[in-house]
This record gives C-alpha cells, sequence and structure tokens, in this order.
C-alpha cells in the first residue's frame, strides 16, 4: 500500500508515456480517499498496458469491473436577459427580464476498473472509462485482452447496463437469457407487471377492489 | 446472439465429436450451474460455463433500500459463509463513511470469520469427495463439525446459517462468557478432526489418482485471470488479503500463508487441509487475547446512515477469495451503486482452460476444486 | 373403516391373523418409500443437505437415496429460489417424473419468491407452474421443519383413497401429469403463469379478483 505514488503522479506517468492519452483526476468526497483516473476511450487500452507493465506500479491484477449508469440530468440557471416589453402606456421599451434557461446534460454510462498489484502488494488504483451516451453510442474499448479477470465482468456489465466492450472476445448476456431485450439494472427500468396475487397494482397507492 | 457451439469446426478423421449439456440439473454442479462441454472422444475440446439460473438481482434490491437493509441479503450471497458476507459489507460501509470498530468487536468478527472458513473449507472437501464417488461418508464427517459450529453461531446470532450479525461499527449483539467457553471447548476438537480427516484421506489412492496433474493452473494465467483465494496459492503466488491489507486486527495474529507448487486438483485440496490449521492457531491466539469493553461504535446511526457522497471499495478475504464490495454514495440513505466482487465467479473465468485436454470426468474434479457457491457467482 | 370391521380386525390380530385394506397397504408402501429427486437450488438446499446427514438423517422416513435422475424419483424438493430462467428446467423436470409424484415447496422463495420477490428474474413462486402438495415457510427453514413437511406429506399420501372421485391423480384416466413449459420472452416468462394450476387452490386469493 505504501509503495504506491499519489494519484497526480500516476496521471502524469500516464500522459508521458501513452502519447495522446487524456487522462483526469475524479475526486472521490468519501473518507476512502480511493481517487480514481478517467481514461479516455480512443487510449485507455493502451493506458491500461502501460500501468500494468510499468516496472514500479505493476498493476497485474484487476480485481473489479462495476459498471454505473448516470442518468440525463438538467441544470436550470436564471439569467438576465434584455427583452423588448410594451409598457402599460402603449410605449416599447427594453427593459431586463429574469428567464429560467434550462440545458440538459446528457448522462452517460460507466465502467469502473479498480486495479491492484499481486507482484508489489499495493492498490488500489481505480480507473473509470465513460461512454459518449446512454442511447446509441454506447461503446467503449475492452480492457479483457489486457486483463484475463475482465472477461466475465465485462459481459455482465453488457447483459445488466448495455454497455458494449468493443474487442471483447465473446460479448453475449451471462446472467439473463439471450433472448432478453431490456438493460435491468439500468435506473430508469421498469419491470414487468407479472405480480398476479397482488391486490395493488405494483407502485401505487391501494385502491378499493369491488 | 445465439449460442454458437453447434456450428462444428471440420477436425477431420479424429473420432467423434459430442456436445454435452452438463447441468443446470447434475449432481455434480455444486448448484444450478451449467458447462456446454464440446467432446472428442472423451477429451475436452471446448467448455462454455452458463450461469444466471440463480440470479436473484440482489445489487438492484440493495440500491433500493437503506445501507442497513443490505445486510440480510449479503447473508445469502455465499449462503455457507454468511459471516464473512456480512464482514465484506460492513467493511465497505466503514471506509465509505469513515466509521470506527471497537477492539472487542473485532476480536469477536475474526472469532466467528475464521469459524465460518473452518467450516466451509471442511464442506468443501467433503463435496470434492462426494463428486469423485466416495459417496457421502467424508461430507457426513465434514457436516458433522459443521454442525457444531452452526450451533456456536445459532446461540451466538439466532440462526444457523444466515447470521445477519455484524452492523457497521460493530456488531449486533454481544458474545456472552459462556459462548466464549463453549468456544475455547470445541477449539481442540477441531485438531483431532483434521488429523482423523487426513489419517481417512492420506493415502487413498484413488484421490491420488484423480486430482494429482488434474486441473493445472499456471502462475501467469491466475494472476491474469483475477483468480483469488485457496486456488491463487495452490499455483505459487503468495497473496492473501488478510496478509496484504492488513483489515480488522489480523496484523496481530501469527499465522503462515500455505502455498502450492503445481496448482493442480490436489495442491487446492491440501490448501484447504493447510489453511483450516492454521484457522485454528487464529482462533486460539484470538480466544487468549480478546478484551473486554464495548462492540458498537456509539456514533453510527445506523437506521438513516446518510454517508457523504463518494466511493469506496473494501475487500475481505473470504473463504472462497477475495470478496469485495464496491459503494457508490451520492448523500442519500440508499446507495447509489452497489456492486459485489464475487469471488467464484471471477476464478471461474478460466475453467475451460484448466479442463482442455482433459477426460470429462476430470471436469467434475476440476469444477469441485474451484469452490463455486451460486448464490454468489449469479447474486 | 366401519366399527364392524375394525372389531372384527382386532379379534383376528388377537389369534395371530393379521388383516388391512388393499387402500392400507398400499399407500403404507408408498408412504414409507419416497425418494426425492436430489433439486437444490440456493440456500434451502444446505438446510436440505444438513438434513440428510448423520445429525437429523431423513433416512429414516423412508427417503433412502436421493435420485440424480427425475424418472426415479418420487419427490421433488423445489429448495431455494426458482428464477425465471431457471423455471422452464422445473417444470420440465416435473414433467418427467412418473405418476405419483408430489412437490414440497421449501422455503419462503419456492412458496412465493421470499426476500428476492421484488426481482426481475425471480419466479414469485413455484406454484405458478406446477402443483405443490406441501409448503414450508422459512429462510431457510430448520431441518426438523423439513422432517415435519416430509412426515405431512406422508400424512397426506396415507389419507389418499383409491376409489371415488377423490382418488389421487394418478389412479384417474384423464388428468393431466404434465404441465406446459413456459418460454423465454423479451421481458419475462410467456406465459407468465398457468391458470390452470395457480387459481385451482383452494382459497387462493386469485380466485376472488377473477
Amino acid at each position: 500500500m505504501s509503495t504506491l505514488p499519489p494519484v497526480e503522479d500516476i496521471k502524469a506517468q500516464i500522459e508521458a508515456g501513452v502519447p495522446g492519452a487524456v487522462v483526469t483526476v475524479v475526486q472521490n468526497g468519501s473518507p476512502s480517499a480511493q481517487h480514481s483516473l478517467l481514461l479516455g476511450r480512443e487510449h485507455a487500452r493502451d493506458a491500461a498496458l502501460f500501468l500494468r507493465d510499468h516496472a514500479e506500479l505493476r498493476l497485474d491484477f484487476c480485481s473489479l469491473v462495476t459498471g454505473v449508469d448516470w442518468l440525463d440530468t438538467e441544470t436550470s440557471e436564471k439569467v438576465k436577459v434584455k427583452k423588448v416589453v410594451e409598457g402599460p402606456d402603449g410605449t416599447q421599451q427594453e427593459t431586463e427580464v429574469e428567464e429560467t434557461r434550462k440545458t440538459k446534460i446528457p448522462g452517460y454510462l460507466e465502467a469502473v476498473y479498480h486495479l491492484f498489484s499481486m507482484e508489489k502488494k499495493h492498490g488500489p488504483v481505480v480507473i473509470r472509462v465513460r461512454t459518449a451516451n446512454r442511447a446509441d453510442y454506447a461503446h467503449v474499448p475492452s480492457l479483457t485482452p489486457v486483463w484475463r479477470s475482465c472477461e466475465f465482468q465485462e459481459r455482465e456489465a453488457f447483459d445488466l447496463y448495455g454497455i458494449v466492450f468493443d474487442g471483447h472476445p465473446d460479448l453475449r448476456r451471462i446472467l439473463m437469457w439471450d433472448g432478453f431485450a431490456d438493460f435491468p439494472m439500468r435506473k430508469d427500468y421498469v419491470p414487468p407487471d407479472d405480480d398476479a396475487l397482488a391486490t395493488v397494482p405494483h407502485g401505487k397507492s391501494p385502491e378499493v377492489q369491488a | 446472439m445465439s449460442n454458437d457451439l453447434l456450428e462444428v469446426d471440420p477436425i477431420a478423421g479424429q473420432g467423434e465429436i459430442m456436445e454435452v449439456s452438463m447441468g443446470p440439473h447434475h449432481p455434480s454442479t455444486h448448484g444450478v450451474f451449467r458447462m456446454d462441454v464440446r467432446l472428442e472422444g472423451e477429451k475436452v475440446v471446448r467448455l462454455k460455463p452458463v450461469f444466471g439460473y440463480l440470479h436473484r438481482n440482489h445489487e438492484k434490491i440493495a440500491e433500493h433500500g437503506a445501507y442497513l437493509a443490505a445486510i440480510p441479503y449479503t447473508d445469502r450471497l455465499d449462503y455457507l459463509c454468511s459471516m464473512t458476507n456480512n464482514w465484506g459489507y460492513c467493511l465497505a460501509v466503514e471506509k465509505l463513511a469513515g466509521i470506527t470498530v471497537p477492539e472487542r468487536a473485532e476480536y469477536i468478527r475474526v472469532i466467528v470469520a475464521e469459524l465460518t472458513r473452518f467450516q466451509n473449507h471442511a464442506g468443501l472437501v467433503g463435496f470434492l469427495l462426494q463428486d469423485m464417488g466416495a459417496s457421502g461418508t467424508p461430507l457426513m464427517y465434514a457436516f458433522r463439525e459443521r454442525e457444531k459450529v452452526l450451533d456456536l453461531f445459532e446461540s451466538l446470532s439466532g440462526a444457523r446459517m444466515m447470521c445477519n450479525y455484524m452492523r457497521f461499527g460493530g456488531l449486533r449483539v454481544d458474545a456472552t462468557a459462556a459462548w466464549l467457553d463453549e468456544v475455547r471447548r470445541l477449539l481442540p476438537a477441531l485438531p483431532r478432526f483434521l488429523d482423523e480427516f487426513e489419517n481417512l484421506l492420506r493415502a487413498n489412492e484413488i484421490l491420488m489418482a484423480r486430482t494429482q496433474g488434474t486441473g493445472r493452473l499456471s502462475r501467469e494465467l491466475a494472476v491474469s485471470a483475477g483468480v483469488t483465494g485457496p486456488m491463487l496459492r495452490a499455483s505459487g503466488v503468495n497473496y492473501d488479503v488478510r496478509k496484504v491489507d492488513k483489515y480488522g486486527i489480523y496484523d496481530r495474529f501469527d499465522f503462515r500463508v500455505p502455498l502450492g507448487d503445481h496448482g493442480d486438483v490436489y495442491d487446492r485440496y491440501m490448501m484447504r487441509i493447510l489453511e483450516m490449521r492454521e484457522t485454528v492457531k487464529i482462533l486460539e491466539q484470538a480466544l487468549r487475547g480478546i478484551p473486554e469493553g464495548p462492540i458498537m461504535d456509539p456514533k453510527v446511526r445506523l437506521r438513516g446512515l446518510r454517508p457523504k457522497a463518494g466511493e469506496a471499495y473494501g475487500r475481505i478475504e473470504s473463504p472462497k477469495g477475495e470478496l469485495g464490495f464496491f459503494l457508490i454514495s451520492d448523500g442519500t440513505t440508499n446507495p447509489y451503486r452497489y456492486r459485489v466482487r464475487p469471488p467464484s465467479m471471477i476464478n471461474l473465468t478460466i475453467l475451460e482452460d484448466m479442463c482442455l485436454g482433459q477426460n470429462i470426468a476430470d471436469v467434475v474434479v476440476t469444477l469441485g476444486s474451484v469452490d463455486i457457491v451460486l448464490g454468489e457467482v449469479d447474486r | 373403516m366401519a366399527d364392524g370391521l375394525k372389531e372384527l380386525k382386532i379379534e383376528l390380530s388377537k389369534n395371530g391373523i393379521f388383516t388391512t385394506t388393499l387402500e392400507e397397504l398400499y399407500n403404507w408402501g408408498r408412504k414409507n418409500s419416497v425418494w426425492p429427486l436430489t433439486f437444490g437450488l440456493a440456500c434451502c438446499a444446505i438446510e436440505m443437505i444438513a438434513t440428510t446427514m448423520a445429525r437429523y438423517d431423513l433416512a429414516r422416513f423412508g427417503a433412502e437415496v436421493f435420485r440424480p435422475s427425475p424418472r426415479q424419483a418420487d419427490l421433488i424438493i423445489v429448495s431455494g429460489t426458482v428464477t425465471k430462467k431457471m423455471a422452464p428446467q422445473v417444470v420440465r423436470l416435473y414433467n418427467q417424473m412418473p405418476e405419483p409424484k408430489y412437490v414440497i415447496a421449501m422455503g419462503a422463495c419456492a412458496i412465493s419468491g421470499g426476500p428476492f420477490r421484488d426481482g426481475y428474474n425471480v419466479l414469485k413462486g413455484i406454484d405458478r407452474y406446477i402443483p405443490v402438495d406441501v409448503h414450508i415457510p422459512g429462510c431457510p427453514p430448520r431441518p426438523e421443519a423439513l422432517i415435519h413437511a416430509f412426515m405431512t406429506l406422508q400424512k397426506k399420501i396415507d389419507e389418499q383413497a383409491l376409489t371415488g372421485p377423490d382418488r389421487p391423480r394418478h389412479l384417474q384416466a384423464g388428468q393431466p401429469s404434465e404441465y406446459p413449459v413456459p418460454a423465454f420472452g423479451e421481458h419475462g416468462l410467456e406465459p407468465a403463469d398457468n391458470r390452470d394450476v395457480f387459481a385451482a387452490a383452494e382459497g387462493n386469493p386469485l380466485k376472488v379478483l377473477q
């Protein structure tokens, strides 16, 4: 644990060792202080190889691959705009009006990797890769060619979240059956209403049944 | 995307190709686990594990409830070892929220975790031998010891299997002095049982012939595939989370980590036997050193715990391997993301590699040595 | 048995002659030799295994061997959560068992989905597709509870009449012994339940809804 350099140093090393790599530090607010590195999609696999084969880091053990769903969010801000308003006496006046402008922040799906080193007995180094959006382009590069342990876990993230891992040797559903059409762990998944014994419909307040 | 095992590669004049689906209902697959095996004669040329038959979406249920509500569900992950599952989750929440655990609680945690490890390894050896054809007798011996441990758990926590005993910041209820004396009374019986077990099995010809050289796993492949636990150490890699992370108070105990030379099924079987002996040593030291004191951090709000927004990954050495919990908190009472690192599922990644080129009978023995529990594989 | 017959039976037995009815003999043989199928799904399976071990010993009650093949078994103890992925296999195994066959639903999950009822992959009780004879509540039920259920099943077999309208299913021509196997749909199983089995139980609240 003590031989691991701080997260900013690792970021600098990746940027030096993999030209073109985009690395951002994501701060962690909890007392665990396990800050993570967000990698750009194009060079994520090269950065992973660099981390695995690095002489001091030797991160040869990918312990955990997690899929996370971040929904689309909206921010609203009040902006002062100059507008032409008709006054009570019929004249056109220019006044300042407050308008609420809403901007949509698109959500994304994320794959979080926890890396350790069995050789040096240190870790974790947390890296993240994000998709462009949740709708049509949910592709990220697969890190299975780097660490074999990602094989089943990336399949699970594909099965439950719909993240497509390019370069995975065998990407198909692993926990649900092949014909299943939904991505159940997403935050906006609605399960089918097959609770035939319930006297109250799923999620609604009780009504009197005649 | 359909299963493409049905397309047959042309292999000229080399015997018959046969597709066998072992499971999900099979006497030796340790639960509802299925393997699609392609055989050439009796040799395995391809093996694809299929699971998900026990997928109970534990992660989604935990995300819909509060942090406290997930603890009974962790019991049902690796349903043979509920105490260590509880500990893994509580450790992750303690890391997430910055909670400390009093010393007496740490000692009791070690005692129940090591008792769990003992009965799990004994059961595994019993099941492995049952798969080899010793119908039931070693399993009866192993379950005899397991019943003694379950009696202890029942008097401590109220339940034999689903103990629901640990909380973040400590334990649910204290162990009485009488309970600790009961454990002390049980302790000399454990090495006697191990001696009896080993004497019955040590020079058994069938065990030797079927396990030595079967299911070899090399060091490099084990590390790359993220294999942990006794299976990793049987391949010669010295990585035990108790020694690496030193979580809890494990750095106070003097115990060794056994390592194997060949990485075959016999080494994995011996790992469990040797780890059971080390477990007894840890239990003796813990029972000698346990202090008086509180068992719960008084500042912790169990109901309505709202950790600060952030994330944490906490892991322990469970009897199956590295059990970890990754939690992302968004500041509310429910976790935003709750993820379990299932050691059994990740250990299955190289099942195909270990079984290629062997007979189909060896597949059963190799699977038995991986030590899977479907509640954990599928969650 | 009528009182006159009973007195005759006692008189004869005092003289060393043992008499019985065909029904009693038939049921006595059947109830003391119920062979279960080796069928464990989840945590309850471990308690089932513990019940067959030396401490609780189910073999005393006639369950001498657990048969791995459904063709040789009389009883299927559905122990553990039945998921939608596994449900077709359970029904198929039940169909392959020869008559007379019995089902024990062991544990809360097999009865109604149990603690995992909210799951998208969990079948809310195996009695949606196959008829269940004995239900054992518990999570997991103790080995003694399984023994009690076994004895309840033996009592049920004992009380079955050989003739008359309420004779058991295997003695009535035209009664189904195989039930339709559900298929994997895109969002769940199709059909979601089997109305012939599910609504048939006496006092079932589903009947009230219909």
